[in-house]
């Protein structure tokens, strides 16, 4: 018979250090990845380790990585958003017509980002108000936001960007850092902040594991939901901004199959596609990874679309790995 | 008789053919039966894609790569074509199924056996199998003059009045509905969607049969990867790029439920004739074809609320007096 | 003597922290109907899981009919004969009754083919026999009521033609008439030879249909014998460990003005015209049959549902939660039935779970902070004597008892007005059930009111002041709990008088 009486005992707050757990951690893991590859890469070319040449490798990155930031919440929380390429198409689409109508820099800037919000709110109001699948709805908003841009713009291109609006996509704040590397920076911080710091962050990691429980808890779960859909179309619109800056040009064919890069991204970094787990440090490696297989691969000559299998490779590898070394483990232990 | 009227498939049936009729009074020759004929073909690949992926989304999961799946066996077989024109063509439609069988099973088996999502696994080989194109081909394209004639006339002979193109799509419509309807495998795909943990109870395997519905979805996008080479004379690492999502899109118009458990062959059929209607009559009334994008997200978007609303249940049944007599 | 169909012999299973059969073993014999007994969580449901090869025992012998055999799938069970008939999760809601009763073995034509017309003229056949001709064969799961569900279950079993049929608890929606139904069909069975297990914790269906019974306490068997010779005090003392007259800590609370007020609550489907009041420092019992509507009552109070009409006052306010998170700004908490489901994030942390409604206290201006989220989770989890080796181990990895604690500690860690405890020691070990039971009576001394759903008619008539029944999604009764009111009525009550009497 076990002890009832009501006699305190004392519960430790942990066994593991937190700095043993970090280590073994997957964001851990990662960074030895891209280590390696860094160290392969310098090897591999001469040019590699040029200070110009690295800063050029980050544009082929930031735009999506910024994306992937808000997807990772999205993703924790037991949600995808598939429409977030045809966000920047949209977004970038309005601020070439308000270019049309004269608006200059700021009030661009501010249609790009409000456009990317609003998409947010529709994909929200559709998921969380009408309770539907959203991948099903995201893949529908997909077609719908940018076929907004095809009927708009058709095969033609909007063009004559001011120089002043560039500076978003093609300028330098300090050195080679630029101005979309520095922001991307800047909002990894912001957002490592709002997951692992705060009671909102809190609530995602909670509704990714167990919606049902979450709600029974008093989490607003619905809320929750629709504000993170929100944040990932506004970080769509600030991926369109700079992307549009850095083009100076829209197409309605821009940013063509990024949401599936995004979300190999944000995968790679260690987020559970079913929810429930992942941290912003995963993502951001992961990025970096991305951008290093690029640009070294670039280096040598090799074209994107063999990149691209080593990328949908890894994805499966770094997910595969970690199952298949516990099986091993659990036949020889057993 | 209340059945027929809340079935999905006669509204669609219904909506299909108002779009149809709608378009003839604006261009009297749209709603003609050589045209109707026309569209059908033109719709017959996505039709049989549609089936695949209806497959697997029945059993909870999904197969993003069945459009790199059809470019990299399309291309496989162009390029068998263009080096030994001898091989006679039928052989090359069954190594085309074979190809796509085995790239299929490979996102089978690392569902069933490894537990990995299947979104993530066919995202990853989505990016794989395109990149293998480029690879195996070294980055050329295959042309209509290194094709031999039957390799490009087996889409298009005639029989009974339609292309065999058409016919292959109503041989396979036809087998599906039968596998659906009459066999245990079909209803198995059901059973796992609607509830696995019951299926296992009832001595249904639940991972091979994902296994199973990931190898016919492979088989059914390699078949294609002929088809699609043959009819637009072209192998190229660009072939049905995004066409993944248009064959998810195709399914979710006819009603299939992206939970799983929910669809019929109808509903696929019809969902990708819905597409290949409007896409055939928006030039005829002149609309630009830039609409047509837009159009089948709002499609999408439409029939996914349309499902949502007929699936919305009331809470338990309790009350005796609520409880429908029957 | 005669050979055994089934025989298990020293079975034992362990999941992480928690040992749930050890060496335990079961006969059953062909032409009886054989009884397992136990209390939720003896490792009743576990054992079914092993016989229908879900799980893998991690020691022991299983033999049909003599031949030893590994059940390594569901699939291989079958094959061998063994069948369950589990309660709700085991049927396709989106498939025919035809279908869910032949689904892996339905009638084939020459081609090889389902032969619908065969299948469904076959279950028509079958659910006449069993007196549900009422049940069309061609009409979707989800369309029936939870007792028609059951008679699918019930004919899928029947239709299997399976040698050793396990019946998981298979009356517990059922009203009197069909559990009469059902036990003629048991008794066919029986005569055809089968060897039965029939789960149940209600002893007059034990002792009105099964021949033999094994005992389970606490995952171990702790006897077994024939039913005829064998009084029903005996089975209890097995099954509880300890006398029949348990000790509920029921204190003496001075009962006070009334907290919470519900009147005429209704519900499309679910419940009707619930109408009680709840005072202070008092536990009101609900009892009734599994699938009465006191939990969907519960969670229309909690904001869960939203009600179609009626009204809910606190403390004299008018309340209409619209979400849970209404309903614990208002001081109105649940703990839930569904532990695993609702109750605990399994995957994350003690401390987690239970700083989770309380983020707002433990936070500075939205920002987490990890020590007084730990210093409130101690403070809670001490108080109802957790047992964990810390406070950032995974919910998951508790024991039943301990989830439950987690759970409550939650709760009480937002300081409620009014604590719903649905099904609250279900479960769960004695140990901890003692646990949940004395602090209950600590809360009431507190000033808090508790609303306590309950099946079990010991806890219910131990721990309640007044006492609701509940039947069909309406109230049978309030009755106060001074020991005039007797068990007989109570059940008589909330199962169906009329049926009873005729």
């Amino acid at each position: 018979m076990k002890d009832t009486s009501l006699t305190a005992r004392h519960i430790p707050d942990r066994l593991d250090s937190p700095l043993r757990a970090a280590l073994l951690s997957w964001p851990s893991l990662l960074l030895a990845v891209a280590i390696a590859l860094f160290v392969l890469n310098a090897l591999a070319s001469p040019y590699f380790l040029s200070p110009w040449a690295l800063s050029d490798a980050t544009f082929n990155f930031t735009e999506k990585a910024i994306i992937a930031l808000a997807m990772a919440l999205l993703i924790i929380s037991g949600e995808i958003d598939l429409s977030v390429a045809s966000i920047i198409a949209l977004a970038s689409t309005m601020m070439g017509l308000a270019l049309q109508f004269g608006v200059g820099t700021p009030g661009l800037v501010a249609i790009g980002l409000l456009t990317g919000a609003a998409c947010g709110v529709f994909n929200g109001l559709l998921v969380t108000r009408l309770a539907l699948p959203s991948i099903v709805v995201t893949i529908g908003t997909m077609s719908f936001f940018r076929g907004i841009s095809y009927i708009t713009l058709g095969d033609q291109a909007f063009k004559g960007y001011p120089p002043s609006f560039w500076y978003f996509g093609q300028g330098y704040v300090w050195w080679v850092i630029s101005f979309e590397f520095a922001l991307f920076l800047i909002l990894a911080v912001l957002f490592y902040v709002l997951l692992h710091r705060t009671n909102f962050g809190r609530q995602i990691f909670v509704i990714g594991n167990n919606p049902v429980a979450a709600r029974f808890s008093g989490v607003r779960v619905e809320r929750v939901k629709f504000l993170l859909f929100c944040l990932t179309g506004l970080m769509s619109g600030v991926a369109a901004v700079l992307l549009t800056a850095r083009l100076a040009s829209t197409r309605p064919s821009i940013a063509v199959g990024w949401e599936l890069e995004v979300v190999t991204m944000v995968v790679l970094g260690g987020v559970n596609i079913l929810g429930g787990a992942g941290s912003i440090q995963g993502v951001v490696i992961a990025a970096f990874i991305m951008g290093l297989v690029t640009f070294g691969l670039g280096l040598l000559n090799v074209p994107g679309i063999v990149m691209s299998i080593f990328i949908g490779a890894l994805l499966i590898a770094v997910i595969a790995l970690p199952i298949l070394v516990r099986r091993l483990r659990e036949r020889l232990t057993r | 008789m209340m059945g027929l009227v809340r079935s999905r498939e006669l509204w669609l049936a219904l909506t299909v053919a108002a779009i149809a009729l709608a378009t003839a009074t604006r261009a009297p020759g749209f709603a003609g039966a050589e045209n109707l004929l026309g569209i059908f073909n033109n719709t017959a690949i996505l039709m049989i894609l549609a089936l695949g992926q209806m497959t697997v989304i029945l059993t909870r999961c999904i197969d993003l790569s069945m459009a790199s799946n059809l470019a990299l066996t399309g291309m496989i077989v162009a390029l068998v074509n263009a080096a030994h024109p001898a091989i006679p063509v039928p052989l090359l439609m069954a190594m085309a199924a074979l190809v796509g069988l085995c790239l299929g099973a490979l996102n089978g088996a690392l569902v069933w056996r490894l537990g990995i999502p299947a979104i993530v696994v066919t995202l990853g080989t989505l990016t794989i199998y395109r990149g293998a194109i480029f690879l195996i081909a070294g980055g050329q394209w295959v042309n209509a003059d290194q094709m031999s004639p039957d390799f490009i006339q087996y889409t298009r002979l005639p029989f009974l009045g339609l292309p065999v193109l058409s016919w292959y799509a109503i041989v396979i419509a036809a087998g599906f509905f039968l596998l659906m309807t009459r066999t245990a495998l079909g209803r198995s795909f059901y059973a796992v969607g609607v509830n696995p943990t019951a299926s296992v109870y009832a001595g249904i395997d639940v991972g091979r049969t994902q296994f199973t519905a990931f190898c016919l979805s492979g088989a059914l996008s390699g078949f294609c990867g002929y088809l699609w080479v043959s009819r637009y004379v072209i192998g190229s690492v660009e072939v049905a790029r995004g066409y993944e999502l248009t064959i998810v899109a195709a399914c979710v118009i006819g009603g299939i439920s992206i939970a799983g458990g929910v669809g019929t062959v109808a509903g696929a059929l019809l969902g990708a004739l819905f597409l290949g209607v409007v896409n055939s009559a928006l030039p005829v009334i002149n609309i630009s074809p830039f609409w047509q994008m837009a159009i089948s997200g709002a499609a999408i978007i439409l029939a996914v609320i349309l499902n949502a609303r007929s699936d919305r249940r009331g809470g338990r049944l309790i009350l005796r007096t609520a409880e429908p007599a029957q | 003597m005669t050979e055994p169909t089934l025989a298990l012999t020293g079975i034992s299973k362990s999941f992480p922290g928690v040992k749930a059969l050890n060496g335990v073993s079961l006969e059953l014999y062909p032409g009886e109907v054989t009884a397992l007994i136990g209390e939720n969580g003896a490792g009743k449901s576990t054992l079914v899981k092993v016989m229908t090869g879900i799980y893998q025992p991690d020691e022991g012998q299983i033999a049909v009919a003599g031949t030893p055999v590994t059940l390594p799938s569901a699939h291989a069970a079958f094959e061998k004969g063994i069948t369950a008939i589990h309660q709700e999760t085991v049927l396709f809601d989106e498939l025919s009754v035809a279908e869910n009763i032949f689904l892996g073995h339905a009638p084939r034509t020459r081609f090889g083919t389902i032969d619908w017309r065969g299948m469904r003229a076959e279950a028509q056949r079958l659910l006449t026999g069993m007196g549900a001709s009422h049940i069309s064969p061609s009409a979707r799961l989800k369309e029936l009521g939870i007792a028609n569900k059951h008679l699918v279950a019930v004919a899928r079993a029947l239709s299997i033609k399976a040698d050793i049929v396990i019946m998981d608890e298979p009356t517990a929606a059922l009203s009197h008439r069909e559990i009469e139904e059902l036990f003629a069909l048991i008794d066919m069975l029986r005569r055809d030879g089968r060897a039965i297990l029939f789960i149940s914790h209600k002893f007059d269906e034990i002792y009105r249909i099964a021949d033999r019974f094994t005992v389970f306490r606490d995952g171990e068997m702790v006897g077994k014998g024939m039913v005829g010779e064998t009084g029903q005090d005996e089975i209890v003392r097995m099954m509880v460990g300890r006398s029949v007259d348990q000790v509920f800590p029921k204190q003496e609370i001075a009962i006070g003005a009334p907290v919470l007020r519900v009147s005429g609550l209704s519900h499309p489907t679910e419940f009707a015209d619930i109408s009680f009041e709840l005072n202070e420092g008092e536990i009101l019992g609900f009892y009734g049959l599994v699938g009465a509507g006191r939990s969907e009552v519960m969670q229309a109070i909690f904001g869960i549902t939203q009600p179609s009409g009626g009204t809910i006052t606190l403390d004299g306010q008018p309340v209409a939660p619209r979400s849970p998170a209404d309903a614990v700004a208002a001081g109105i908490v649940y703990v839930p039935e569904e532990r695993g489901k609702q109750g605990v994030v399994t995957e994350l942390p003690i401390f987690q779970n239970i700083s989770l409604p309380s983020l707002g206290k433990t936070s500075r201006h939205g920002f987490l902070r990890l020590a007084e989220e730990f210093a409130l989770s101690r403070d809670y989890s001490e108080r109802l004597d957790l047992r964990a080796a810390s406070l950032s181990q995974s919910a998951g990895t508790l024991s039943g008892g301990n989830q439950q604690k987690v759970v409550i500690a939650k709760w009480l860690a937002t300081r409620p007005r009014v604590i719903i405890l649905d099904e609250p020691t279900k479960g769960i070990d004695i140990g901890s059930k003692a646990a949940v039971h004395a602090f209950m009576g600590e809360l009431v001394a507190q000033g808090l009111s508790v609303i306590m759903v309950s099946s079990e008619l010991p806890e219910v008539m131990g721990m309640s002041d007044r006492i609701v029944i509940m039947r069909e999604g309406r109230i049978a009764g309030t009755y106060a709990n001074d020991g005039r009111l007797d068990a007989e009525t109570l059940v008589r009550m909330a199962a169906d008088i009329a049926e009873t009497a005729a």
